[in-house]
């Protein structure tokens, strides 16, 4: 019953540090002018805005779509916003892909963004309560513990998460939006970098990036652009409890779960043979093994196998991450959308170095919180 | 007056505009039962009457069920690092000297591990499944915050068995 | 010509299955949002025998920002309990929004049933302060303009034009409190003449102190229901006819604070006009905001307004555009319309707008 939906337009910011050449209202129009641009339409062509972001406190304006309505050129048209914690990049744009799949809109507008030069992100992240010591240090000291808990389990030796540091570095190299261009990266280079919350080396750590992410997304009959559509051949959103007995934060249920669904949809039984790139959204070096097999590229324990083969590598079997992915930039909100996006440019042939040949199916992935939330798309250039 | 053009001094790229907004916090009924129970040197949990599991803090949900747990259970006051870290990064309001070792300890008696700083041992000896215990502030120093829980130190006994933890990661 | 009227898409039938809301109160220092939560979910559930199983997809509504710490909407999802893991959403908007997005969902024909919730406890800061932070950033927030004067500004606008007094002010809050005394979850209820009213003091002329909502902590929960679901939980559906909702610029001195435009778009897209209207359950949170809302609607004075008693008499941010709908639904479900309305609304002086009609058989 539902509507096919493409993805018709993209368009990104070059992600840096601190942007300070633009406002933050300068900032999502970067990114959602080039992706109108791309579509070839006008802000007027748009039915509808769909924006999301990670908490408010990192930039200190509450609820921004209100603030930034003008800007996208939202007044008088629907705007939405969305927080779903990390993975809101990408749980943004199925929102958007559901305006078009249930027919209420032909062509929607859906930009992500975060702009975190402007305040403190890790203090936003560490506001004192009296139940929670403060101990975290940010996303890392959340993360670095099941990492370590990865490495026991799996039995991985601990230059993986060095690979894959080195890995999406040297593919950032390829995309001129990247945040990161680290010419000279090596494992040596990662090895030397400051232990930040052992067993996480600073190289082996996302950067924290000013950024935004935009795409237009359209129903069939409202197909326009410079390139071919990327067809949406599948969506997914899954959460489960933050803190449970029991709970596998290695390997969560409901990234599983939700990757079950999405190829179910898009009738993928074998994700490593099918899928000719997947972009996931991988923070820390070692969440590539984790999510390669909690998304059943391999078996349960091979994740870290499949990385040192050079499978993932911008030319193995099963690229992972062409675009330099969340370790080369990480405008929080935008992270996951990028995921999205970077698929949808794959499948469309437009991106441009870091273009895999022949791409015509591809998974993009975002997760958030502590591993609870996860979405995740299916593009592909074929119609589904 | 200077005849300094508006364009001669640049475009203005940063404006520090300071933000203080006050909360009150409102721990409800579950947590202040586990911070009146840090007041007394304690760690209160609560079972869920469905699955059984106790849960330290409880925030007055099962988190699987979604039902109220009601039974109050006092854990023990040793426990198991399931994994750890080593924090070496410095941040605004850190009170602790960096490196410090950031653990997740399950409590004997718990089903959920909490986030636990691991003293009197160098950095570079922590170990996943170490027995630790908790070591408190001076009785009359106690109040119901976690900062009545000082830290948690090696208790001297064997290392737990993988098996017994690894459900807890 | 609007996009959902280019499409000419007859939306598939979704009703209101179920409503519940919390005891709106000045200030629940007892209990978190997991514990005021769950009673107010184990009620929406229980209403018609149903538990979280029987619900395809959740999606709540909440700010960061009332509750002074990131991610507050992460850990109020136990209070459902998502395990095994579910297709679960989240918007940092009021909850009507959020029960807009699982709307959506529903018009696919994919699923059949959806839980959406929302919570908001106003009382845990200085809300004047907090809402400033809803302005542009650089320009505006900076001066610290707080949301009653900026509210008061509007007011007055509506004052000089001439479409209202001062007298119909206290006539709307005078009514509005009155009619929640029938209302066991108001906060504020009482039946007070208008002449008392006006000698008020000013909180920020033109407002006297009982055109402003009061701070309110509460939370809601819908059910909604589409396909043999809606029939099998209800006798008579209450059915969502229509719905939509529509954005203001954000630079007040580029508005005519005195219309909304943008109410009045949604409720065309929403097919208002197609027939008549009993009740509607207007999210002003302010007494003059009702008369723009009224006049933008397009309502004559036969319709009732905020029978709940509405946001003035408890205004628990992010829960109380959903409250609208689910007051609206209990009109039609126990007999007393047939046709109603919901407003919500977003932003310093009515700046988004949301519309949702409602039928019932």
């Amino acid at each position: 019953m539902a509507e096919r939906c493409a993805v018709i337009g993209v368009g990104q910011t070059h992600h840096k540090s601190k942007r300070e050449d633009v406002s933050i209202a300068g900032l999502v129009r970067e990114a959602a002018k080039m992706a109108l641009e791309d579509a070839d339409l006008t802000w007027a062509d748009i039915d509808a805005v769909v924006i999301g972001k990670a908490p408010d406190m990192f930039e200190g304006n509450m609820m921004p779509e209100l603030y930034l309505a003008p800007a996208l050129g939202a007044v008088g048209k629907p705007m939405f916003r969305v927080h779903t914690a990390g993975s809101v990049g990408g749980s943004t744009a199925l929102v958007a892909a559901h305006l078009v799949k249930s027919g209420i809109h032909k062509r929607v507008l859906t930009v992500a963004y975060e702009k975190q030069s402007d305040s403190d992100a890790m203090w936003a992240l560490s506001v004192p309560q009296p139940f929670a010591a403060p101990l975290l240090a940010g996303a890392g000291g959340y993360f670095a513990p099941h990492i370590r808990a990865y490495m026991r389990r799996s039995g991985a030796p601990e230059y993986i998460g060095r690979m894959v540091a080195v890995k999406d570095r040297k593919n950032a190299m390829r995309n001129p939006y990247a945040h990161l261009h680290l010419a000279d990266i090596d494992m040596k280079m990662v090895e030397d970098s400051m232990m930040l919350w052992d067993p996480l080396r600073y190289l082996e750590a996302c950067p924290s990036s000013d950024g935004a992410a935009a795409m237009v997304l359209s129903s069939e009959d409202a197909v326009s652009g410079h390139y071919p559509p990327a067809w949406i051949h599948g969506t997914a959103m899954r959460s489960e409890p933050t803190m449970f007995a029991g709970r596998d934060q290695i390997n969560p249920q409901a990234g599983r779960d939700c990757s079950a669904d999405v190829y179910a949809q898009a009738g993928i039984t074998n994700p490593r043979e099918q899928f000719d790139v997947a972009e996931v959204y991988v923070p820390f070096s070692w969440y590539e093994p984790m999510w390669l097999e909690n998304l059943g590229f391999c078996e349960l324990g091979d994740g870290w196998k499949l990385t040192e083969s050079g499978a993932t590598a911008f030319d193995g079997d099963i690229p992972w991450n062409a675009s330099g992915g969340v370790l080369s930039s990480n405008p929080i909100g935008a992270s996951g959308m990028l995921r999205f996006l970077e698929v949808a440019m794959q499948v469309r042939g437009q991106a441009g170095e870091h273009q895999v040949d022949g791409a015509k199916l591809a998974l993009g992935q975002a997760y958030g919180g502590g591993s609870q939330f996860f979405s995740m798309w299916v593009v592909g250039s074929d119609k589904p | 007056m200077s005849d300094e053009t508006t364009e001669d001094r640049g475009p203005v790229t940063t404006l520090a505009t300071p933000i203080r907004l006050d909360f009150d916090f409102t721990p409800g009924i579950a947590q202040s039962k586990f911070l009146r129970g840090l007041e007394r040197g304690k760690f209160m949990g609560q079972r869920c009457p469905t699955c059984g599991k106790v849960y330290v803090p409880s925030r007055g949900s099962c988190p699987t069920d979604g039902v109220p747990t009601t039974e109050d259970v006092e854990l023990a006051n040793v426990g198991t690092v399931t994994t750890y870290c080593v924090v070496n990064v410095p941040f605004a309001g850190q009170s602790i000297e960096i490196p410090y070792i950031c653990a997740q300890v399950l409590l004997d008696g718990a089903n959920l591990s909490f986030m636990g700083l691991i003293q009197e041992i160098p950095t570079d000896q922590i170990r996943m499944g170490m027995r630790v215990e908790a070591v408190w502030v001076e009785p009359d120093e106690l109040t119901p915050s976690l900062a009545s829980v000082r830290y948690f130190r090696p208790n001297g006994e064997p290392d737990a068995d993988y098996e017994t933890y690894k459900e807890y990661l | 010509m609007s996009a959902a009227d280019a499409t000419g898409r007859t939306p598939r039938p979704v009703s209101i299955a179920s409503f519940a809301q919390s005891q709106n109160v000045r200030r629940d220092d007892e209990h978190n949002e997991v514990e005021m939560l769950m009673p107010v979910i184990a009620e929406v559930f229980g209403n018609i025998g149903i538990t979280k199983d029987d619900v395809d997809f959740i999606c709540s509504g909440s700010s960061d920002y009332l509750i002074g710490g990131p991610f507050s909407f992460v850990m109020a999802l136990d209070a459902v309990g998502v395990w095994p893991p579910r297709s679960e959403s989240h918007v940092e908007m009021d909850g009507a929004w959020a029960l807009y997005e699982a709307w959506v969902l529903l018009q696919e024909g994919e699923i059949d049933a959806a839980l959406v919730y929302s919570f908001g406890r106003s009382s845990l800061g200085d809300l004047n302060e907090i809402l400033t932070l809803q302005l542009d950033p650089y320009y505006v927030a900076p001066l610290w303009p707080d949301t009653v004067s900026l509210a008061a500004l509007q007011a007055r606008a509506l004052i000089d034009s001439g479409k209202a007094t001062e007298a119909d002010f206290a006539a709307i809050a005078a009514r509005s409190r009155k009619d929640a005394l029938a209302n066991p979850k108001a906060q504020v209820a009482n039946d007070l003449p208008v002449e008392r009213l006006l000698e008020d003091d000013y909180v920020v002329s033109p407002l006297r102190r009982h055109a402003l909502p009061p701070i309110t902590d509460g939370a809601a929960a819908i059910v909604l229901a589409a396909g043999d679901k809606a029939r099998q939980w209800a006798d008579k559906p209450v059915w969502i006819t229509g719905f939509d909702h529509r954005m203001e610029t954000h630079s007040l001195g580029a508005r005519d604070l005195t219309s909304s435009p943008s109410t009045k778009k949604a409720a065309d897209v929403a097919g208002l006009a197609d027939g008549p209207i009993d009740v509607a359950e207007i999210h002003a949170p302010y007494a003059h905001q009702e008369i723009i809302i009224k006049a933008a609607l397009g309502l004559d004075d036969k319709v009732a307004i905020n029978p709940s008693g509405g946001p003035l008499a408890a205004n628990p941010i992010m829960s109380a555009g959903l409250i609208r709908i689910g007051e609206a639904a209990a009109r039609i479900s126990s007999g007393q319309a047939k046709r109603a309305v919901a407003h919500a609304t977003s932003g310093p002086c009515l700046q988004q707008n949301l519309v949702c009609v409602l039928e019932g058989e």
